[in-house]
Formats: C-alpha cells, structure tokens, sequence
C-alpha cells in the first residue's frame, strides 16, 4: 500500500492464500463488503500507516508460490467515512423496536393501573428496616455504589435513595449518604432534600446526610467501615455497582448486626452480596425497584415491556440454538441468513 | 424556576441521549470527534466537582471537631493528613519521580498510600473465609447444594485436589463452563434489559426522580 502511485510501497498484510476468505460470521449477510470466497483484510488506521478521509490511496498485491512471485496492477482508492455502520442495522432496529414495545406497555398500563408485580422480599424489607432503625434509634447507611453519574445502576441506586428517602423523612430517622463521587453526592442531596420536602417534613432534612469521602477504593471502605463500626447504623443498603469492596462493607455491616439490603448489577460482586446480606437485588431488580416502590402505572408498565422483550430474546435463543445445530447436522450455513439477524457486528 | 429545575435537564436529557444513541451507529469522523469532545466535558465537570467534595469533607470534619463527636480525634488526624499531603505535594510539584529519583511525594504515596490500600485490601482473604463459613453452613437444601459445589471446585482448582481426586477438574470446568456461564449470562441479560429500559425511560422523561422531588411536580 501507497500513499502515491509513485512513492514507496509498505507491506500491510500477508496470508496464506488458503485463509481470510469472506464467510458466513465474519460480516452480516447485508453489509458484506465481497463476495462469498473472495479474500479481505482490515486495514485499520495506526501510527506507522495512517488512513486519513479523503486522500487518494494505491493498492498492489503480490502472489508469491515458492520463488515465482507475481504483481497485480495498482489500484486506487480513496478513504471516504461512513454515515452508518449498516453492519449494526440489526441493533438498531431492535433497539427501536424494544422502544416501542416499552411505550405500548407504558400506554397499556395506562388504560389498565392494575398491573401484576410478583413479589421482590428485598424490596418488601426496606420499610421493616427503617422502621428497626427508627425503634433502635439508630441512623440508616445508604451507599450508591462505586461508579458515577454516567453509569446507569448508580442513577437506578439514586432513584430507590429517594423513595427511602421519604420513608426516612415520614419515620423521622437519622440518614447517612458517603459518597466516592462529588456529583453524584450533588445529585443524591437535591434528591434527599425534596424527598424531605414532598415526605411534609423539610425542618428534618440535614445537608450534611450526603458527604463526600474519597475517590479511592480501598480509603472510602476503610472510611465506610468505620462509619458502620462506631455509628452502628441499624440498617445498611448497598445499591449500584461495586468491586472489590463489596465484601469488605458487607462483611462488616453483618458483624455489627445490621439488616442489610443490596441492590448491584455486577455479577461478580453478587456472590458476596447474597452470603453477607439478608436480601439481595440481582441485577434487573435493582431497575425495577423504583417501579415497585412507587407502584406508578406508568413506571410499572416498562417493566410489562421488559418482560417481553425478555420473552423475544428467550424465543431468539431457543429458535437459534436449533436452527445452529441443524445447520451442523446438515452441513449448511443456509440458517446463518436468520442468525445474522441476532449477532452482534462491530 | 421551574425551567430550570425540571423543563431544561429534561430537554437537555432528551436532546443528548438521543443524539450519542445515534452517535453510536455513526462511525462519521465528525461523530467521534463529538464524543471525544463530551468525554472532555465530563472530565472537565469533574474537576469542578471535586472543589465540592473537597467542601463537603471540611465542613463535615470541621462540624465533627466543633461538637466534638465520638470519633472526633480521626478529624484531625484526617486534617493533619490532608494538609501534609498538599504540602508535600506543592513542594514536589506533583511529581511523584523527578530523573528516576523519587520525590517526597512519592515516597508519601509508596510508603503510606500503597501499604495502607494492600492492607485493606489483603483482609479481603479473612473475609471470605468468615463470610463462606456462614454460607456454607448447610442448614438448608440450597446451602447443601452451594457447599457440594464449592468442596468441587476448590478440590478442582488446588494442585492436591486434582491429585488426590483427578476427576474434580472435569466436574469443575462443568460447573465453571456451563452451570456458571448459563446462570451469569441469565443475569447479564435481565441486567441489559433493564439498563436499556432504566435508559429510555431517562431520556424520555418518564423517569425524573434522579432530578429530585419525586416524579408528580
């Protein structure tokens, strides 16, 4: 490859010529760029070789056997971006349709409020545990998780702070918010605040129930633990995403006694959560508790939609599971057609 | 003012998240430069942000101090703490090595920061064992089954367990490749289901309680 036809020719790849054909997984069956058979190579922008758009690039190949080797023309071509990805059609059409799917469930729960939720104990147990705090007279402990304001289980932990915010504020118990992010605590303080406010009780909203502590892991667990050990809070929930330091917070809020409640989508910290606390979120109910808190018509009828998009995808696996191993039975890639249509291309 | 509290972050919410969900089909250089630019903002914002974490951690401790709070001696250790570090780190300017030779800050951050987090980090070990003997008392059917399978992959995963019981390293590659791997992927799919959901909901403005004040104002 060349930045001219006449200038200095780099090698760029070099194959086997019995390898990097185009075939059925590597490219959806609408966007390939050749012809079934043909050979291809991605050739992506670097240091040593940058593609810059709109600058004429020569191309030319060498076929080598033993030491005959032969040249092909050159070819030209120039770098020109694209406006869509269209090997992400499929995504975006699902994305559009489970949008749908979501917004005829919130417009059915509409016309009918009376929506079946089945049972979430974690949820259940938020009003016992602050109703235990509020007897023990102790303050109740709410952490958002390690991640920030860009990640969507720290805005679900943020949604659930409000609603047991109110039930906080209603009680009359004492609330302690440490963060491991300034916005976040921004955020957590202007909901803490008007859940005081919508709960009738804004005298009994403290500023200082939101606090920043540190960024750093191992400091702010180090710091929340010793919260749990000299405040003793009667109650400890741990909503949002965490890491390592699950265990660390959730082994010493169980040896102080507390009743713990979590709520993460990060499945490799779930282990330690369902061991140390007495109830466990996982993973989608952490989204759903604040449906299920509020019980809002409107809130409660996404969670119909997610249903069935759970049921579509359940549907998609089974059907391509079968219509996969038939394919290999047979010793066809005619059903790759179809399970294009599920994968996902970059 | 309630524009500002409500009708403007839900315009804003709205015209932004529709905006980088297409960005993400759009591979155009002007997309990614769009992108770039927002991951600087938010890095920007952040700095700010920190000037209000900083405040919030003087006037707790400082409140601390004044009521003089059980516990009240760690504020001033936590002061004493922060203004050497600012000290020190001015007079390093903030550099932790300086032409291979390590400064005071660094020394700071060697010898204090890095044993200070392994230590927490290492009592990770203690609590696993105290947290797996409560999970693995086996008072119930389930517990039973999370014993049985935790004594298989340990003898699976120790070199005198698959001496003395060879045939543990199958039975956990099993439960590692197939049970675990169809349990997670069961999760990470409700999880994405109810990430996308949570997400339009935001950006159609159907979910507001994270801008405070409930959802009925």
């Amino acid at each position: 490859m060349a930045e001219g036809a006449a200038a200095p020719f780099k090698k760029v790849a070099e194959f086997p010529s019995n390898t990097r054909y185009v075939k059925p997984g590597d490219f959806p069956w609408w966007a390939q760029p050749a012809a079934k058979g043909d050979h291809y190579v991605k050739l992506v922008s670097s240091q040593a070789f940058p593609i810059e758009n709109g600058k004429p690039y020569f191309v030319k190949l060498r076929v080598r056997e033993g030491v005959q080797e032969v040249w092909s023309e050159v070819a030209e071509a120039t770098a020109a971006p694209n406006i869509f990805n269209t090997a992400q059609a499929n995504n975006l059409v699902f994305v559009v349709a489970f949008t749908g799917v979501l917004l005829a469930s919130i417009a059915a729960a509409r016309r009918n409020p009376h929506v079946h939720l089945r049972r979430i104990a974690g949820l259940d147990a938020v009003e016992e545990a602050i109703g235990r705090s509020t007897e023990m007279g102790r303050p109740i402990l709410y952490l958002t998780g390690s991640g920030g304001m860009d990640e969507v289980s720290t805005i679900a932990a943020t949604v659930i702070l409000g609603e047991v915010a109110k039930k906080v504020a209603h009680y009359d118990t004492s609330l302690k918010v440490p963060h491991r992010d300034p916005i976040v605590m921004a955020v957590c303080q202007e909901i803490v605040k008007e859940s005081y406010v919508a709960a009738g009780r804004p005298d009994a909203y403290k500023d200082d129930s939101n606090f920043f502590i540190t960024s750093d892991q191992f400091s702010y667990t180090a710091a929340v633990d010793g919260i749990m050990l000299r405040e003793k809070p009667a109650a400890n929930f741990f909503m949002g995403s965490y890491f390592a330091e699950s265990l660390l917070l959730t082994e010493t809020g169980a040896s102080t006694g507390a009743i713990q409640i979590a709520g993460t989508d990060s499945d490799h910290q779930l282990p330690f959560f369902v061991t140390t606390c007495d109830y466990t979120l996982i993973g989608e109910e952490l989204y759903a508790a604040s449906a299920y808190l509020s019980r809002e018509p409107v809130l409660v009828g996404t969670l119909r939609g997610q249903d069935i998009g759970k049921a579509l995808i359940m549907g998609a696996l089974i059907l391509g599971t079968c219509l996969a191993t038939l394919g290999v039975l047979l010793g066809t890639d005619g059903f790759s057609y179809l399970l294009d249509l599920f994968k996902d291309f970059k | 003012m309630i524009f500002l509290k409500r009708q403007l972050p839900l315009a804003v919410t709205f015209v932004m998240g529709v905006a980088f969900a297409i960005q993400y089909y759009i591979p155009h250089p002007v997309s990614e430069e769009a992108i770039t630019n927002v991951s600087k903002w938010m890095q920007i914002i952040s700095g700010f942000a920190l000037a209000l974490g900083l405040a919030s951690i003087f006037h707790v401790h400082a409140v601390k101090i004044k009521r003089q709070v059980p516990g009240w001696g760690y504020s001033i250790v936590l002061y004493a703490a922060m203004l050497a570090t600012i000290i020190v780190g001015f007079w390093s300017k903030g550099e932790t090595r300086v032409n291979g030779a390590q400064t005071a800050l660094g020394w700071l951050y060697d010898y204090s920061m890095v044993p200070l987090q392994g230590t927490m980090f290492s009592i990770l070990a203690f609590f696993i064992a105290s947290a797996a003997y409560r999970a693995f008392r086996a008072r119930s059917r389930e517990a039973s089954v999370l014993l049985v399978a935790a004594v298989l992959v340990m003898m699976g995963r120790v070199p005198l367990g698959q001496f003395l019981l060879p045939w543990t390293w199958d039975v956990t590659q099993w439960l590692l490749n197939v049970v675990n791997s169809a349990v997670r992927r069961a999760i990470l799919i409700g999880v994405s289901m109810g990430q996308v959901a949570l997400s339009l909901k935001i950006i159609l403005g159907i979910e507001r309680a994270y801008l405070g004040g409930g959802r009925d104002q």
